[in-house]
């Protein structure tokens, strides 16, 4: 089993690689990276042209099984994955049951395994049932496979028991990810609370709901030395924090997303229910903070924070439609398009963004093309143009506020242990 | 000028100015009809309105009902209450329920914002919104622009003070919207914690002090409080409310000496207007009422085809 990626520019920052070479795989692991490897009988993979980078890790994705598999499905879920050039999952634990158990976690792990066509891997919940009250058997969590465990979807609002569960998961060396949302502050909120808010007439969620918590949860980080990971930044408050946090040198890390990078509150003006998403889209002035702390390296990594809904849950009322962006498709090429396209975002960096970072934060033995690695690999062509189209998503979530753009960069292959698994938007396996 | 390209009126801020004004003028003539021995001209015979209200109102609705039956056209009220969507029907369905009943039109108030718009997007009915959330009232904007206009004879240049809970008034959103295009000064005065974030931005002037805020102006606008708004914690108490912001007859002596007094009630005396102004200006708010008609007809018959020149000469 071998295959030959053949004449891609190769971009490996653990290396400091970045040139143009082929790139052997043999056994699903990567053998050499040089020019002018002999093809030898393997399988040509022409990549000229093409950028061959270290497979992308979503640290932030909502799989909805098991329970929600009307939403999506791990198969589907990591079709989108794969489609969208990424090798790796992490999966949120609001599923139904919540992960909260070995079971669960072994559940997920064995659908994975059975139908998924990339790595999935479970993030257990801080609190049994994600109820906030009772820290989740933590060590259970981590030994059946969790790489880190979160609050995600369901904040935990005590202060102690967070304190706690922080403590408690020192002993693991894993991340706490804190989902940073103060309920009270962002009670019946629908978008970003400013100007949009008034002018649309919707009830606001303001910045200081999730920057009064990453302030908490910065301060708990170091009472007890534990690692915080913020999911989803979205304000300049919050990047304020996290970089005094960083100053101190404080074990803080955060993720943003694709979309509160490149959109503002000011979207939401047509009642599209596809830019209700949470945190919500927010101002000018903090989708500008988030791309200079991007530039700044404040950002270790770039999540999606994938949130399918079936239809019905978006096709209504602006107040009744579910939190959420279907974002696995189109991630990569927005990044693309917006960022690195326009020369704003470094083509290392993003790959630091999407992959070495992810893997370090996760401890992760991924996040890059060294021999002897698992040949996890994203190829993207930076100049094809296509439409987003959310109808023809591998995920069943459609609900994706770039629908009709044309984008400029997308994810062209995607390879997990040595094996084509997308290629050009389609699922190869 | 008819109202051909717009299918909708959702809000004011869509409208132009040309386009208000026409609206404005086209309710002259249709106030001299509610004022006949026999209110009713055959403009919108075999034409089906449907007022779909989900959340309660007697004024307005039956404002529009009554402005429909004045111009022939034949109008139902969907109840909610009674209705299937007490069954869980969707919205998008009722909708779709109506128009291959024949509506042509669909008057719609919803307490939550943007629902005219989604209603707009799936159904090939024109939609009129009758208040959407805390987002605009345009109909209402419409006819308080009709009755500062019929009192003060221009709209050109005046200063209006809207005085209360700013934060949730879509009446005061569709008022800004519409007399910002005729170079009106607005003012919106009320407490910090009823305040929209970033009105300002809004171009108006904002005033957390009354007396200030009422310093020579042309009209006051004042607005209805809701009590449940005190429930919330956003202030104190209804008597502390009344203290600083009930329109008293002192308070209305800060404004210009030929003032106009709107409410777009029903009206709370002793908290947001004193029961001795209330008295003073009940003629002016009856005549709001009436006026509230007179736009309704003027934008049905304006939205169905019919056109200025036709009605206004």
């Amino acid at each position: 089993m071998r295959l030959l990626v053949k004449g891609g520019r190769v971009i490996d920052p653990a290396n400091h690689l970045d040139e143009v070479a082929d790139l052997l795989v043999e056994n699903g692991v990567i053998r050499e990276i040089r020019p002018g490897i002999p093809e030898a009988g393997a399988e040509v993979l022409d990549a000229a042209g093409k950028v061959v980078c270290p497979g992308f890790i979503d640290i932030h994705v909502h799989l909805r099984e098991p329970g929600f598999e009307y939403k999506e499905d791990i198969a589907s879920g990591t079709r989108a994955a794969a489609a969208g050039g990424f090798t790796s999952v992490c999966c949120m634990p609001n599923t139904c049951p919540v992960i909260d158990n070995n079971a669960v976690t072994g559940f997920i792990r064995r659908r994975a395994e059975e139908v998924g066509v990339v790595n999935v891997y479970p993030i257990g919940s801080i609190t049994k049932q994600q109820e906030g009250k009772e820290i989740a058997e933590i060590a259970d969590l981590v030994a059946a496979g969790c790489v880190a465990i979160s609050d995600d979807g369901r904040p935990v609002m005590n202060a102690e028991i967070m304190r706690r569960a922080l403590e408690y998961t020192k002993m693991f060396d894993i991340p706490v990810i804190s989902h940073c949302e103060d309920l009270n502050l962002a009670e019946e909120g629908q978008m970003h609370e400013g100007y949009y808010s008034t002018l649309y007439g919707l009830k606001g969620i303001p910045a200081v709901a999730e920057e009064i918590m990453v302030a908490r949860d910065i301060l708990l980080a170091g009472a007890t030395g534990s690692r915080v990971h913020f999911a989803h930044v979205s304000t300049r408050g919050s990047l304020n924090l996290i970089r005094q946090a960083r100053q101190q040198g404080l074990r803080v890390t955060c993720e943003v997303t694709p979309h509160h990078l490149t959109l503002t509150d000011e979207v939401v003006g047509t009642y599209d229910t596809d830019t209700k998403v949470n945190p919500p889209l927010r101002s000018r002035e903090d989708v500008e903070a988030l791309r200079a702390a991007l530039r700044e390296g404040l950002v270790d990594c770039i999540a999606t924070d994938h949130a399918p809904h079936e239809l019905e849950a978006k096709d209504c009322e602006f107040n009744l439609a579910s939190f959420g962006i279907s974002g696995l498709e189109t991630a990569v090429a927005v990044i693309l398009s917006e960022l690195v396209n326009p020369g704003e975002l470094d083509l290392g960096e993003m790959v630091r963004l999407l992959a070495v970072n992810p893997a370090r934060v996760l401890g992760l033995d991924k996040g890059t093309l060294t021999p002897g690695a698992a040949a996890d690999i994203t190829i993207l062509d930076l100049n094809a143009v296509k439409e987003v189209v959310p109808a023809s998503f591998h995920s069943k979530g459609k609900n994706n506020p770039f629908k009709g753009r044309r984008l400029r960069g997308w994810p062209w292959a995607t390879i997990v242990s040595g094996k084509i698994v997308a290629l050009n938007g389609e699922i190869m396996v | 000028m008819s109202f051909e390209h717009h299918k909708d009126l959702l809000g004011l801020k869509d409208l132009g100015k040309e386009e208000i004004t026409t609206i404005l003028d086209v309710a002259v003539p249709m106030k001299d009809i509610i004022k006949r021995d026999i209110k009713k001209v055959p403009t919108l015979r075999g034409k089906v309105v449907v007022t779909l209200f989900y959340e309660p109102s007697t004024r307005t609705r039956t404002s529009f009902e009554l402005a429909g039956k004045y111009l022939s056209a034949d109008t139902v009220n969907l109840a909610v209450n009674t209705s299937s969507v007490q069954k869980g029907e969707s919205l998008r369905d009722t909708i779709k329920t109506i128009e291959v009943m024949g509506a042509d039109m669909v008057v719609i108030r919803h307490s939550m914002s943007g629902v005219p718009h989604y209603v707009s997007r799936n159904t090939s009915m024109r939609v009129i919104n009758a208040g959407d959330g805390v987002h605009e009232h345009p109909t209402q904007g419409l006819l308080d622009m009709y009755s500062i206009r019929e009192k003060k004879g221009t709209l050109e240049g005046l200063k209006v003070a809207i005085v209360g809970d700013i934060l949730h008034s879509r009446v005061a959103r569709s008022n800004i919207f519409g007399l910002q295009k005729f170079g009106c000064e607005v003012r919106v005065i009320g407490p910090s914690t009823l305040m929209p974030p970033g009105v300002e931005k809004l171009g108006v002037k904002k005033y957390f002090n009354i007396e200030e805020g009422l310093e020579g102006v042309d009209v006051i606008n004042v607005l209805r409080i809701q009590r449940e708004r005190q429930k919330k914690g956003l202030f104190p108490t209804l008597e502390e409310y009344a203290n600083l912001y009930c329109l008293t007859r002192e308070r209305v002596s800060r404004a210009r000496p030929d003032v106009l007094v709107l409410h777009p009630g029903p009206m709370n005396r002793g908290v947001e207007i004193s029961s001795e102004v209330a008295d003073s200006v009940t003629s002016i708010i009856n005549e709001q009422v009436t006026n509230g008609v007179a736009v309704r007809m003027a934008l049905l018959y304006l939205m169905m085809g019919g056109s200025r020149d036709e009605i206004a000469g």
